[in-house]
């Protein structure tokens, strides 16, 4: 293979976790800050100007702890807990475009770690794997309440994957492809695939809720009834970890309902802009508007946490099949009938 | 060796090895892990196959739907060897009947099938694609794409009604 592109791949690929990572770790002190706000209080400003030094102060604090483990039969699951939990939260970063492409000395770049055919499916597929870092993690620890919010976990996970799986097919019916490129090349300019599909994105984005275990879904960690939650027996950087992934799967997600539904790099202008600017600002400015939107998303999850209460767990399961997922399976027909009455086939 | 060679071979050892754990471990919830990572390494081979669709597919459905409801159920289950029922003789003896029936079946299939794989016509096709597959199975395969939802659509009944309660001493 030629070297300049495992070279390029390498680099592209450390950048991305190296966002990741740093994205997870600032959405912990924009959560405290957001909350703050919200709350009308000031938040952390001890740690560095504005408190910006609070992650570090935090992630010190995680690693010098007690590495303390419960009486466990299993040692080596409950070690496999949070490093699932990890590493599948950083893995979908793969398929993501984070931007059209960069010429950079003559070569072109292609701002994605690798563009696979099914890129919607492999986002699925990591993703329903996650539930096991939970499951595993909580039933090791020996624990009945950390057994019993891993239940928890995973069973909503499980049933808001179905509703979420559904509102993609609509999506998918429309773009004809799985390739994450094509979806958002599609986008351009203003055709951004919220205003085709609202009611499959309202369905998405709450399931992306209940998929990342956040309030008002956050019932695996509802302190009341189960202490901690799954992570009860965790200490140190083991329970950081776990926090670490809810963070990291937080911004997954927001940059998936950027690249899905709000149109990924795309924005007004944009071949304008390519065209009198050249292809390297446009595609910066591209790259600028994907986080300026994935923020947006994390601030709107954050928002929602200081904003809802937590649901009951039939309500929730009541709001997941009953609700979600007959709406979803009106949007695939609604989507259908469209789509063919725009064909000129319906009659 | 080519590499993909020694990606099989590595990867037939894992999905062998963690098969015969699976069937081989005490602990209930050890064997569901061990045929959760056999479900990867099938997947692993589809890769191989070069059918993307097919892998994620098969760990989405297997791993991340299917063997999450296994797992669930047997943590939830108070499986010791105390509490294990005791299974009568006709059980076992038809376990075994069975057993010995699918393998017939399934040597049956090996002799059958031909392992030398014919050339290999690419016709310009992408199978990768959703299009294509969606027009093979709503075309070709029509028949057994509908016998196969029907038959999903029974078992998801019967699972309905295998959980509701009994409405007896009500009323």
């Amino acid at each position: 293979m030629d070297q300049a592109i495992i070279l390029e791949k390498s680099i592209f690929i450390f950048t991305i976790f190296a966002i990741t990572m740093l994205a997870a770790m600032y959405s912990t002190w924009a959560e405290r800050k957001v909350a703050a706000w919200l709350q009308d209080r000031i938040g952390p400003n001890r740690a560095g100007p504005l408190g910006l030094l609070q992650p570090l102060a935090d992630g010190m604090k995680l690693f010098s702890k007690e590495e303390f483990l419960p009486n466990t039969p299993n040692k080596f699951l409950f070690v496999a807990g949070p490093a699932i939990s990890m590493s599948v939260a950083l893995m979908t970063s793969a398929v993501i475009p984070w931007g059209d492409k960069l010429i950079i000395g003559g070569r072109t770049v292609i701002l994605q770690a690798t563009d696979i055919n099914i890129g919607v499916l492999y986002v699925f597929g990591v993703l329903s794997v996650g539930v096991y870092g939970i499951m595993i993690g909580g039933w090791a620890s020996n624990n009945k309440f950390s057994l019993m919010s891993a239940m928890r976990a995973a069973s909503q996970m499980i049933s808001y994957e179905v509703a979420m799986g559904m509102s993609l097919i609509a999506l998918l019916m429309m773009s004809g492809d799985l390739s994450l490129k094509t979806i958002s090349e599609q986008q351009a300019e203003w055709h951004w695939n919220v205003l085709y599909q609202p009611l499959g994105f309202i369905i998405f984005l709450v399931c992306s809720f209940a998929e990342t275990n956040r309030t008002p879904f956050d019932l695996a960690e509802c302190e009341a009834e189960l202490i901690g939650g799954y992570h009860t027996e965790y200490s140190s950087m083991r329970m950081g970890f776990y926090l670490f992934a809810e963070y990291a799967s937080m911004f997954i997600s927001s940059t998936i309902l950027a690249v899905l539904y709000f149109g990924a790099y795309n924005y007004p202008g944009m071949a304008w802009a390519v065209e009198h600017w050249g292809v390297n600002a446009a595609n910066g400015i591209g790259i600028a508007v994907l986080f300026i939107k994935i923020c947006a998303f994390i601030f709107f999850f954050m928002w929602v946490r200081w904003t809802i209460p937590r649901f009951r767990y039939d309500q929730l399961m009541r709001l997941g099949w009953q609700g979600l997922i007959p709406l979803a399976i009106a949007n695939i027909f609604i989507t259908g009938v469209i789509i063919l009455w725009h064909d000129g086939k319906l009659f | 060796m080519s590499t993909v060679l020694i990606i099989f071979f590595i990867l037939s050892a894992v999905t062998l090895a963690t098969a015969f754990l699976t069937v081989f471990t005490k602990n209930p919830i050890h064997s569901a892990i061990y045929l959760v990572l056999c479900f990867f390494s099938v997947a692993g081979h589809y890769l191989l196959f070069n059918a993307q669709f097919l892998a994620v597919v098969h760990v989405i459905v297997y791993s991340g739907a299917i063997m999450i409801l296994f797992l669930f159920t047997v943590m939830l289950m108070n499986l010791n060897k105390e509490d294990e029922v005791h299974k009568p003789r006709t059980t076992r003896l038809a376990a075994g009947i069975i057993f010995i029936l699918t393998c017939l079946v399934l040597l049956a299939i090996f002799i059958q099938t031909k392992p030398i794989v014919g050339p290999y016509d690419d016709t310009g096709v992408d199978y990768q694609s959703i299009k294509v597959l969606g027009n093979v199975l709503l075309n070709e395969y029509m028949v057994p794409f509908e016998f196969a939802s029907v038959l999903l659509l029974v078992g998801m009944i019967g699972a309905v009604l295998l959980s509701k309660r009994e409405k007896t001493e009500k009323k």
